[in-house]
């Protein structure tokens, strides 16, 4: 399909970036789409794909590097087991967010913006969820909790071991 | 049993599940099962009064009946104890409508919001749905204009421009395609009232994008929906399926010659998307960066084509105007400001909601009144109004009333409605810090003085909360808040200074300072 050889994509990865192709380069704006679709089979979007997908956009591949890498959404690792996204924004902050940060983050042994080494868990910071009334708010696995607690977290997630001690990655 | 089964409404509305409605909707479904009484669960939208959340109703001869806050593990007690027939019970709270926050409330955007299946388009009709299309299809774009421009409705997004007068230029603009888009990057913390119209009543937003799309000769609308909403994109992806199937969108809008499809896009996590023309660029395919004005997008919007580029619940207070007349709604709010505004009561406060009112009510109503003040019990100590780029007001300030005009008097602004209240265990220089992180972290870095200023403010409020040189560090601070007022592209840069200065002005204790020193001429002066 490309006249340049394919990157060194894992098959899997290569059908998942083909499908999104397939299915949106025909529309109007079609990078964003390309994207979240290729992040919703594989949990983040290749390097390597980036190339492929430029070129079938008819696109450079800094136009697509600057569109992936501006956006907080896109990922450029396979996330964690699970994915925990917190809300750092002022009306979970007023009831108590930012302890509640430092407390998951300890628990859980890694900071926002990570993975855990293991692999077991992702934390990332989200700037509000839109369930201010219901704060401090996070998204476990892409579904809205309210009013969390450190301790209801680690209960959702049993499969996630403790930190091990100095675990963080 | 041969009696007709009962209905049951557990909320679908995120807020709602994010505290376990949908194990609430399994249990009453398991539970009256087991005790052979049959029930039809219906996923409603929510009422607003999210402190009850989950709140149940039951449809009795007598109305309906509200329960809540609702857990799982409450249902089998609430059965037992005649839920179902509107039985009491601790949790009962009696008529929804009824209840002290809804009924001192005037609902028009949010008139179905909580009442009906947000899903069921015959219901939706029952309810008053689509009147105002159909009062559209029977005029000419002008006459649409017009009314929407008598009402005196403005922007809800937060810069409150007139919606007539942004809808007559698309109208006036000659052009082979035009575009309705509708602004669902609803970013502000402290804001939900766009979440709810979507995930509670999609097809009020529907009808109102279809009205400007008849109205202006725009034959394509798009909804760029936040990713952070993947509840709405959900509900909204289900009810553009079923508005197409039921010829409200289409080639024929409800029979008619004119033609209205809607597209929904998903957003990738970008605050400054919310700014219209960084919107755009990202509807576009790229990064959202923020364009130089003019030309305003009503002139040469998406893909450089004349474009309505409106709020959600802009959008969604359209149909009522039309249905209603926009004499009616201009009859409704003060000065400026006319019509309702959703406000949306979140933060630190007992009773968090949806508050659907004429412009005018007091911050201290909504707060005191509704609110039944913090979820703490400790005092208020201070409330941000208009997000992350509104003004932090001190409880002196509480008595302002919520219109546009009214709260620039106080340096403030109302944005999109939302009102997060802090009690007095917050520490007003961290805010002010986070306020300059934030806008580093979402800067599009377009301009320099967000992108370079947001970054110099965190340090330079660092070394005031330091102590190193503080007078001279806050006059460097007032100097860069003046930069970024003036300076700034859009209002992500524009208004940082809000927050930081108002914080520096009512709290100077917080930053380590005298009243004195903060309050020398100048400072916290937009």
């Amino acid at each position: 399909m490309t006249p340049t050889a394919p990157p060194a994509l894992p098959p899997d990865a290569l059908a998942a970036v083909e499908r999104a192709l397939e299915a949106h380069r025909g529309r109007p704006g079609a990078l964003l789409p390309i994207l979240h679709a290729v992040q919703d089979a594989l949990g983040y979007v290749p390097p390597d794909a980036l190339p492929t997908i430029a070129h079938a956009l008819n696109l450079s591949r800094a136009d697509v590097h600057g569109v992936v890498t501006f956006y907080h959404d896109f990922r450029d690792a396979p996330p964690g087991r699970h994915v925990v996204k917190l809300c750092r924004a002022e009306a979970c902050q007023a009831v108590g967010s930012d302890e509640l940060v430092r407390d998951v983050c300890a628990r859980f042994g890694t900071e926002l913006g990570h993975t855990r080494a293991d692999g077991a868990v992702t934390l990332e910071p989200v700037y509000c969820l839109g369930n201010c009334a219901l704060g401090p708010s996070a998204m476990v696995d892409g579904e809205l909790r309210g009013r969390v607690t450190a301790s209801g977290l680690a209960a959702e997630l049993p499969d996630v071991p403790a930190a091990p001690p100095g675990g963080a990655s | 049993m041969s009696a007709a089964p009962v209905r049951v409404f557990v909320p679908r509305d995120a807020a709602a599940r994010s505290l376990g409605a949908d194990a609430v909707a399994r249990a009453v479904e398991a539970e009256a099962a087991r005790r052979g009484t049959p029930v039809t669960v219906v996923r409603n939208g929510s009422r607003g009064m999210l402190w009850l959340e989950p709140l149940v109703e039951v449809e009795t001869a007598a109305g309906r009946v509200g329960y809540g806050p609702v857990r799982a593990a409450d249902v089998p007690g609430l059965l037992a104890q005649g839920m179902l027939t509107g039985g009491t019970h601790p949790l009962r709270i009696g008529r929804p409508e009824a209840h002290p926050f809804l009924a001192r409330q005037q609902r028009l955007v949010f008139a179905r919001c909580g009442v009906t299946d947000p899903l069921d388009l015959a219901a939706y009709e029952a309810h008053g749905g689509l009147a105002g299309l159909r009062a559209a299809l029977g005029r000419s774009g002008a006459q649409v204009v017009e009314e929407v421009t008598t009402s005196g409705l403005r922007g809800r997004g937060g810069a409150g421009f007139p919606t007539g007068i942004k809808w007559k230029t698309v109208l006036d603009t000659p052009a082979t395609q035009k575009y309705v888009v509708c602004n669902a990057d609803e970013g502000d913390s402290g804001t939900f009232s766009d979440r709810m119209v979507m995930e509670g009543d999609p097809y009020l937003l529907l009808e109102g994008m279809a009205i400007a799309g008849v109205a202006l000769g725009a034959t394509v609308g798009w909804i760029y929906l936040r990713s952070e909403y993947p509840d709405a994109e959900r509900v909204l992806t289900e009810a553009i399926a079923r508005a197409r199937a039921a010829g409200l969108l289409g080639p024929r809008v409800l029979g008619s010659d004119r033609a209205f499809d809607v597209e929904l896009r998903r957003g990738a996590g970008a605050y400054v998307c919310g700014e219209e023309t960084a919107l755009l660029e990202s509807l576009e395919g790229k990064r959202g960066i923020v364009r130089y004005r003019p030309p305003v997008p009503a002139v040469a919007g998406l893909w450089g084509k004349p474009t309505a580029l409106n709020n959600v619940v802009t959008l969604a207070s359209v149909p009522w105007i039309l249905a209603h007349g926009g004499a009616a709604y201009r009859a409704l709010g003060t000065g400026r400001s006319r019509g309702t505004l959703p406000f949306q009561l979140a933060g630190n406060v007992k009773h968090g909601g949806l508050v659907e009112a004429p412009f005018g009510l007091t911050l201290r109503q909504l707060i005191e009144d509704f609110g039944g003040g913090t979820r703490s019990g400790l005092p208020v100590k201070a409330v941000q109004v208009g997000g992350p780029l509104g003004a932090y007001l001190p409880e002196a300030d509480l008595d302002v009333p919520l219109d546009y005009e009214a709260l620039t008097t106080k340096d403030a602004i109302l944005g999109h409605g939302g009102v997060v209240v802090f009690d007095e265990t917050c520490d007003m220089a961290a805010l002010a810090r986070y306020a300059m992180e934030f806008c580093a972290i979402e800067s599009c870095g377009k301009c320099t003085p967000c992108r370079i200023g947001s970054t110099r403010g965190v340090e330079v409020i660092d070394r005031i909360v330091a102590g190193t040189q503080r007078a001279k560090n806050v006059a460097l601070l007032e100097d860069l808040c003046e930069t970024l007022t003036h300076a700034s592209l859009c209002a992500l840069g524009g208004l940082t200074p809000l927050p930081v200065r108002s914080a520096l002005k009512h709290f100077p204790e917080d930053f380590g300072l005298e009243r004195a020193v903060a309050a020398r001429p100048g400072a916290g002066r937009p």
